[in-house]
């Protein structure tokens, strides 16, 4: 019994330890944005603001298109979520579900190209939205959201688990492919599709190196590409950055943590499952 | 998902402009701030016209450019830094101008500085008007050099190497007598242009194991190897003013645009403990960089007549007076310096001294690249010193980083020697 | 029936994957082998077949091994940290004895949500020589101030550090999942047999985690060797291009200065170092488990 309680002050004082160190910075970052210019910079460094101040965002909105890029941010990964479900529920399930020639052998590519670093393609991808004219364009950002090996691969391993006579008693009510689709397995799927909406607004929000390079005016530049313009150009205000970085990082890690359900039980079935 | 993309579009580009004719306009570093302001001005002259202003950081500015160049989505007019101008103008990006100035009633190429004019042509044609000049010269404290016995700093590198180790005597170990951030290569090179040896011969070859080069890099060398500049990066040092201000160096390389930083974020009672001071040079006044920054036209502007009509507004004399007083950048008219504020200013005196020396970086296209490696080498070098590496010591050192430099230049500069074989050859 | 409805179902998704991925890997091969560059953008005339010279020139730069080197020592640091990190965080929760169990793991996870560029410009300000929080509080242990991201020698670590701290939580969770499916009998039985807690763990609990171990390693590895953003915000590859990474190096040479066929072959390399290493490792543990 005592050598209980003295394991568990042990476990949950070294747990106390390990989240003080994950979420110490985070909770600094919003303690320095909100005080004054140069007060971060001190020795020691201050944990709270002397006197706490909005100024950082007043000067944060009204320098630069950060307004502009927060909408970019939003609007792009709301498009490439919508990208990725159209385009991979349907393949994930019929990698499941529906027998076709070449299924296999398609599969095993997919697979393959799953090991394929994305910045192999960057460069020949980049010459051609240069041929079509999409350089500089949301829809050259959006163009590989299209293409999600891991998301098929995601919807795949959980269609598995649809039983067969589900599947077969709608066909023998003369159902089409599509319409079962629709009718059956979509609300069956729809814990996934929560999930990998989740991953691929995400991956969008996030992404950096392709937005950078593939977006050349500030007004359509997105959030992460514009914060570190800022930080390269203004590397001396630290509260301007890190008012930045809280409008980047908390209301998606608000927003996240309230669905982590659905994120670890995706991140789960992608990866044990496989 | 071609729909999906469409739709996406447009809702997130749906902001369009009323103005019939938006040229679009960049401009780099604070620069780009600041000619909004002048750009308002324009468009009320110019009713109908719109210009749309993006400031590029000067560190991501030349791949920007790149960038756009490739991707076929470069803007109207663009504020050049001028080294970069043969590269773009080589690549087919630039428009000419030939025409456009030989009609201008505003822009008359007799009123510029002849040095920094010159920069803008390339192979009889002209492709830019200079915007504002810029060089490299001494921001010093002229507490420090006096409490070390210099009423000023010394015009020849010996003198200066001797100022320097008496400020480092008298400050100690913690503080320095001069800052040079290892990761820029411009003081290194404003170093090597007094040199009579070019650094790239023909344009095909890198000269930098002649005897000029090796002379400049030892001299830079040396002020790391006896402690009077501190191994540091501008990462480290990103705030110069304030640093000098604090004492943390008694002197650092700068341009123009620094004596507005001075001025704007020291307080009154230290605004007279600093000046400027011409380059010193190898036995006497000293040569520094022609840069600067001009204004272009892209092959591919959707409006080149309204874009340069803006150039022309730019370049009134007026108009680059009220640019000085907004960013302390130098005009490159003759008749903008007729200005007592230019004139009477001492701080500003030393730029025009050293204007009337001021060498261009060479012509060839791969110059940026080539900056970029010899900021490599030389940074590698720099760390490799210390106050006991021996005379023989640091000239092997310079030795290894020279032949270095020569051989990564030389294969960066053999594509260019294949195309200039074919296009002599094609004569 | 179906097998028409198969293709019309995996069709969009599968013509996706070619046009952005498969296709331009094939081209991106076909551009190593020339020397496409700028004067290849402005006319298509100034580009050369050259072969294998990319690769050649490739080998011959010390860069690109110092590069090479860099990612490595950040792989084979990193990575094992960072899964010793995960799994130690992982055991931790999933003790009987904790409290607030949910709490803990969102405040652990929290991290993996963040986005890279934004974190790097905290713990840019965290690893400042003079006004960071984390030499003030080495300080207070009697460190000397630590110069991160201007000692070529402390960069990397300090991009390991920034790395393991952002990453942690994603194989924890993988983890916890792993160790809840080892069967509680399994322990109940080997502490009837008197084994200890050590024994406990490398009997059961290592063995029984090896797949989920492997898979953990593998996907990591893969993520390591892939170093780009943290150096680009941090430090721009300095000081000294002591954290110039393998894709830095290829985004410079690429998006940089547009060496599109040099940079090309630098994918290419990257490409083949890890495919070879994913399948070093998949190999090693087909023995190891046949052993």
């Amino acid at each position: 019994m005592t050598r209980d309680r003295v394991e568990a002050w042990l476990v949950n004082g070294a747990l106390v330890a390990v989240a003080l160190v994950a979420v110490f910075p985070l909770a600094w970052m919003i303690s320095v944005s909100m005080m004054a210019p140069g007060e971060a910079s001190t020795s020691p460094p201050p944990l709270v603001p002397a006197a706490p101040t909005l100024d950082a965002y007043r000067a944060l909105f009204t320098r630069g298109h950060i307004a502009r890029n927060l909408l970019n941010s939003v609007g792009l990964a709301v498009a490439a979520t919508a990208l990725s479900l159209a385009f991979n529920v349907s393949a994930g399930y019929a990698f499941a579900k529906l027998r076709f020639a070449g299924r296999e052998l398609t599969w095993k590519l997919l697979l393959g190209v799953m090991l394929v670093p994305a910045q192999v393609a960057m460069i020949p991808l980049f010459l051609l939205l240069k041929q079509v004219g999409l350089v500089n364009s949301y829809a050259g950002v959006l163009l590989p959201a299209m293409a999600n090996v891991f998301g098929i691969f995601l919807v795949r391993q959980y269609a598995l688990g649809i039983p067969d006579e589900l599947l077969e008693a709608a066909r023998i009510d003369g159902a089409s492919e599509w319409r079962i689709f629709v009718a059956v397995v979509l609300p069956v799927l729809r814990p996934i599709l929560v999930t990998l909406a989740i991953f691929a607004f995400l991956a969008s929000w996030n992404d950096f190196l392709w937005p950078l390079i593939v977006l050349t005016d500030d007004a359509k530049q997105t959030l992460p590409v514009a914060i570190a313009a800022l930080s390269r150009e203004h590397a001396g205000d630290n509260e301007l950055m890190m008012a930045g970085s809280v409008v980047t990082i908390v209301p998606v890690l608000a927003v996240v943590l309230a669905l982590q359900r659905y994120y670890i039980q995706g991140l789960l079935s992608g990866s044990v499952k496989g | 998902m071609i729909r999906a993309a469409v739709i996406a579009c447009v809702l997130l580009a749906c902001h369009a402009d009323d103005a019939a004719v938006t040229v679009r306009l960049w401009a780099m570093g604070p620069e780009g701030e600041v000619v909004g302001t002048l750009v308002a001005d324009f468009e009320r002259a110019h009713p109908g016209v719109h210009v749309e202003v993006q400031q590029l950081p000067w560190t991501s500015a030349h791949e920007k450019l790149l960038t756009a160049f490739v991707g076929d989505a470069t803007p109207d007019v663009t504020a050049l830094g001028n080294t970069w101008l043969p590269e773009l103008a080589e690549l087919g990006a630039l428009a000419p101008l030939d025409a456009e100035i030989a009609r201008s009633s505003v822009i008359a190429p007799a009123d510029y500085f002849p040095g920094v004019w010159d920069i803008n042509r390339l192979d009889d044609h002209v492709f830019g008007v200079p915007w504002y000049v810029d060089t490299r010269l001494v921001f010093y404290r002229t507490d420090l050099f006096a409490a070390a016995g210099f009423a000023r700093v010394p015009t020849s590198w010996p003198d200066w190497l001797a100022a320097l180790r008496a400020i480092k005597h008298q400050v100690g170990a913690a503080r320095f007598a001069i800052l040079l951030p290892v990761d820029e290569f411009e003081q290194l090179l404003a170093l090597a242009l007094q040199q009579d040896e070019p650094l790239i011969r023909d344009g095909r070859w890198g000269n930098f194991e002649s005897a000029g080069f090796r002379r400049a890099l030892t001299f830079y060398l040396q002020l790391f190897a006896e402690q009077l500049a501190p191994v540091v990066t501008d990462v480290q040092v990103s705030n110069p003013w304030d640093e000098l201000a604090r004492g943390y160096f008694a002197c650092f390389l700068h341009g123009p645009w620094s004596i507005g930083e001075l001025r704007r974020r020291l307080p009154a009672a230290q605004q007279a403990l600093w000046s400027t001071a011409p380059l010193p040079g190898p036995n006497g006044p000293g040569a520094s960089i022609a840069g600067g920054t001009s204004f272009v036209v892209f092959r591919r502007a959707a409006h080149p007549r309204e874009a340069w009509q803006l150039i022309e507004y730019l370049s009134r004399p007026d108009v680059e007076r009220r640019f000085y007083a907004l960013t302390g950048d130098l005009p490159p008219r003759r008749s903008a310096w007729a200005d007592p504020e230019l004139t009477g200013d001492a701080q500003v005196a030393a730029f025009r001294d050293q204007l009337e020396r001021v060498k261009r970086t060479p012509p060839v296209p791969e110059w940026e690249r080539i900056a970029t490696e010899m900021r490599t080498v030389s940074e590698r070098a720099a760390r490799r010193v210390s106050p006991a590496t021996t005379p023989g010591e640091l000239a092997a050192i310079v030795d290894d980083a020279a032949r270095e430099l020569d051989a990564r230049v030389d294969q960066m500069l053999d594509k260019r020697r294949w195309i200039l074989d074919r296009r002599e050859a094609a004569r | 029936m179906t097998r028409r409805a198969g293709w019309s179902f995996v069709s969009p998704a599968v013509t996706a994957i070619a046009v952005v991925l498969i296709v331009p890997v094939l081209a991106a091969l076909a551009l190593s082998f020339t020397d496409f560059d700028l004067y290849g953008v402005a006319d298509r005339h100034n580009v050369r077949f050259i072969g294998l010279a990319n690769y050649r020139h490739l080998l011959a730069t010390p860069l690109f091994w110092s590069a090479l080197g860099n990612t490595a020592f950040f792989v084979a640091v990193g990575a094992p940290l960072s899964i010793a990190v995960s799994l130690g965080a992982a055991l931790l929760l999933d003790g009987r004895l904790v409290r607030a169990r949910g709490a803990f793991r969102t405040a652990l996870f929290a991290p993996v949500v963040t986005t890279v560029v934004a974190v790097a410009v905290i713990w840019r300000d965290l690893f400042h020589t003079r006004y960071g929080f984390l030499n003030y509080v080495l300080g207070g242990l009697g460190v000397h101030p630590i110069d991160w991201l201007g000692d070529p020698h402390w960069s990397m670590p300090a991009m390991i550090v920034f790395a393991v701290w952002k990453n942690f939580g994603y194989n924890m969770i993988i983890f916890i999942a792993g160790l809840q499916s080892i069967p509680g009998e399994l322990y109940e039985a080997a502490r009837i047999d008197g084994a200890g807690r050590v024994a406990r763990f490398r009997h059961i609990t290592l063995p029984a985690l090896a797949p989920t171990l492997l898979l953990v390693t593998i996907l990591t590895m893969v993520g390591y060797f892939q170093l780009f953003a943290e150096p680009y915000v941090m430090t721009r590859g300095g000081p000294a291009q002591s954290t110039t990474s393998v894709l830095y190096f290829m985004y410079e040479e690429g998006f940089k200065w547009w060496n599109l066929g040099y940079a090309s072959a630098v994918a290419f390399v990257l490409f083949a170092i890890m495919l070879a290493g994913t399948l070093l490792q998949l190999a090693l543990a087909r023995r190891w488990s046949r052993a």
